[in-house]
């Protein structure tokens, strides 16, 4: 219960109001299609290297909370998801708010998240000082397996291609040994002198995250989605409670569904989301209705989205291994405060660490109640011109990338990886095992190198790395996670045509 | 898939392998030795994943990613071009708050639906700039204290 005993520090009036910007902010973004809750994050950064490392992480952990619930707004309102997460919203809000009923599906989609989201903090508050007491024990090879488990994990179930995935994955673990390595005192790869102090996190995030989706907005042209913003009629909340905790087994669903997901690096919540609707549509007595503006579709989606927030920071918290992009955007926030989460992060920053989670406590309940009042406005926001959102999110990307360092080195940097992951991407290959590769690639190395000088001078390399319950375990879990990758797959190819995948991918991108 | 995708894959994951390949080479020619031990671990594994897919393309077994559509690429390379010379030249060359404030008018400009002959569309895109430059030069400069190079302009 140490928790409580920081939960005061939430209300002083610098982080409370932090966090009020925070929620409505990451509400009228997360509404903005083509904003995504990792790349909202990523462009917040910069922002926050004036504060102090909590306030920083409030506000970035309000943003991250409530961009995912506000991309229901643009779900419900517009059918447009405002982030892959609220793909599975979208079926039966918007048809609500066709119904007339869209003032109900954005009660139901803010109140469902706001429990789907506290149960998901709850995880992460009881859960994370567990897991920390064990990862104190890991060794050099444990912590360098975990740092390849990370990014095999993420590459193989995040990619629509397993070999694209462990590529990316290895593009990034290559992009991070660039630059001066400190302990042999040599310089590797530095082909620019943008790069000599190696490639800095940061920029390297706003540019994979915020240049693909500027250059897909280029590709639009000078079309006008002129997507209709459906009216909103007055719902008493009071029914939207009652109706919620009706279909709880919708919100059970929904809300374990999420969670567990959560915890599992890589599959974030566009898959919790259609996870947990699909599951609630198989339990529901009323299974025919989805589809059709039930209510329980909405309930299930959106607490499942919400649901896997807090868990996806349980890894990182613990093990300095983000578990999502959005994570390890986060893992960059700390970095530059000069904090290194871990399994002493909570004795060593028990104020940054806590003030942040019980932050994320609260945000979930300042979410729901700020949401059902801006969703209006979130919606108006969501039919800015992709023009100016293209140039605003360049001109955001450069500044950001050039105030963390005061270098124009890094702002080539951005533009550079931004501009090759748009075309990465355009052939397959996917953003987050890349930047995953290219946080834990310093982690993965250092132990590997600590690890093998430990080896030499006791039982040889072979037998440090690969002996040990613990490191069979790690070796097995990434061995699995290509395996099922590689089996959905051949299976996903069986019974797919080359048509059918090629339109999936447009829809999704 | 079309053959157009098909000769796109090629290209990418020719240069992809190509690129896997000068990173392995150099892993294993470069010295001291020491400091390559990860790298070559890594770029082994790349080189290797790189090949696999480039022979894949080359067989035309690609099964993902749709590759760039002529349409797509048309309307891009507009825009595209404004940002790498705003990026690549003018933020240093002309100043910062200059040059954003030029790429923003002119990216704007190139892909606002309204009609360019009207003179309203044109004030329009001048106050949403002004207002753009002014939120920037607000968070930046006097917010966050960041010094950007100013060069011949402001």
């Amino acid at each position: 219960m140490e928790f409580l005993f920081y939960l005061g520090d939430v209300f002083t009036p610098i982080n409370f109001g932090l966090l009020l910007l925070g929620t409505v902010g990451g509400l009228i973004l997360g509404a903005t299609p083509g904003l995504s809750p990792t790349m909202a994050v990523a462009l917040l950064i910069p922002f926050t290297f004036k504060l102090e490392p909590q306030q920083g992480l409030i506000l970035l952990g309000a943003a991250y909370t409530s961009t995912v619930a506000g991309g229901a707004v643009s779900a419900i309102l517009l059918k447009i998801p405002g982030a892959p997460a609220n793909i599975a919203t979208t079926l039966d809000g918007h048809t609500m708010a066709t119904k007339g009923e869209g003032a109900k599906a954005l009660q139901l989609s803010f109140l469902a998240s706001a429990v789907g989201g506290l149960f998901g903090v709850f995880l992460l508050i009881f859960l994370t000082p567990v897991l920390a007491g064990w990862a104190l024990a890991f060794g050099p090879s444990h912590l360098f397996w975990l740092a390849i488990l990370g990014v095999t994990v993420i590459g193989t179930l995040d990619s629509s291609s397993v070999v694209k995935g462990l590529l990316s994955g290895c593009i990034g673990l290559w992009l991070a040994t660039i630059g001066f390595d400190d302990i042999m005192g040599a310089q590797r790869f530095i082909f620019h002198p943008s790069v000599s102090g190696g490639i800095n996190v940061i920029p390297a995030l706003i540019g994979l995250f915020a240049i693909p989706q500027v250059i897909t907005m280029f590709t639009k042209g000078r079309s006008s989605e002129d997507a209709e913003v459906i009216s909103v009629e007055r719902h008493p909340i009071r029914l939207a409670f009652i109706e919620v905790f009706r279909r709880k087994t919708a919100l059970a669903i929904g809300t374990l569904t999420g969670s567990i997901i959560g915890l599992i690096p890589g599959v974030g919540g566009q898959i919790a989301g259609l996870v947990a609707y699909d599951q609630s549509k198989k339990f529901s007595r009323e299974s025919e209705k989805f589809g059709t503006g039930h209510s329980e579709g909405v309930i299930a989606a959106e607490s499942a989205n919400n649901a896997m927030v807090g868990p996806s920071l349980v890894p990182l918290l613990t093990l300095s291994i983000p578990g999502s992009p959005t994570a390890a955007v986060l893992l960059g926030g700390l970095l530059i405060h000069g904090i290194f989460p871990g399994p002493d992060l909570f004795m060593n920053y028990p104020q940054v660490a806590w003030t942040f989670i019980n932050s994320m406590l609260i945000g979930q309940i300042l979410m729901c109640v700020l949401g059902l009042y801006i969703a209006g406005l979130a919606a108006s926001v969501a039919r800015v011109p992709h023009a100016v959102m293209a140039a605003t999110v360049l001109g955001l990307a450069v500044f950001g990338s050039y105030s963390v360092q005061n270098s124009m080195g890094d702002v080539y940097v951005m533009a550079t990886l931004g501009i090759a992951m748009y075309f990465l991407e355009r052939f397959g290959f996917s953003a987050a095992p890349l930047v995953l590769g290219l946080i834990l690639g310093p982690i993965a190395e250092a132990n590997f190198i600590q690890g093998s000088m430990i080896a030499n001078a006791t039982v040889g390399t072979g037998a440090y790395f690969f002996t040990g319950w613990l490191n069979w375990l790690l070796i097995l879990i990434v061995l699995a996670s290509v395996s099922y990758s590689v089996w959905m797959e051949i299976t996903a190819r069986r019974y797919t045509t080359k048509d059918d995948a090629v339109a999936k991918e447009e829809a999704l991108s | 898939m079309t053959d157009l995708p098909r000769t796109q894959h090629i290209a990418a994951s020719g240069l992809i392998a190509a690129i896997g390949i000068s990173i392995a080479y150099i892993s294993f020619t470069q010295e001291p030795a020491d400091a390559f031990i990860f790298p070559r671990l890594i770029a082994s594994v790349f080189a290797v994943l790189a090949v696999w897919t480039f022979v894949k393309a080359v067989l035309g077994r690609t099964k993902v990613g749709n590759g760039i559509s002529g349409v797509a690429l048309r309307r891009m390379l507009p825009g595209l071009g404004v940002a790498i010379v705003y990026i690549y030249w003018a933020a240093k060359a002309l100043g910062f708050y200059t040059a954003t404030g030029a790429a923003f008018f002119v990216l704007l400009s190139l892909y606002d639906p309204a009609p360019h002959s009207d003179i309203k569309s044109w004030l329009k895109r001048i106050l949403i700039t002004a207002g753009f430059m002014a939120v920037m030069y607000g968070l930046f400069a006097q917010l966050l204290n960041v010094f950007t190079p100013r060069e011949i302009f402001f």
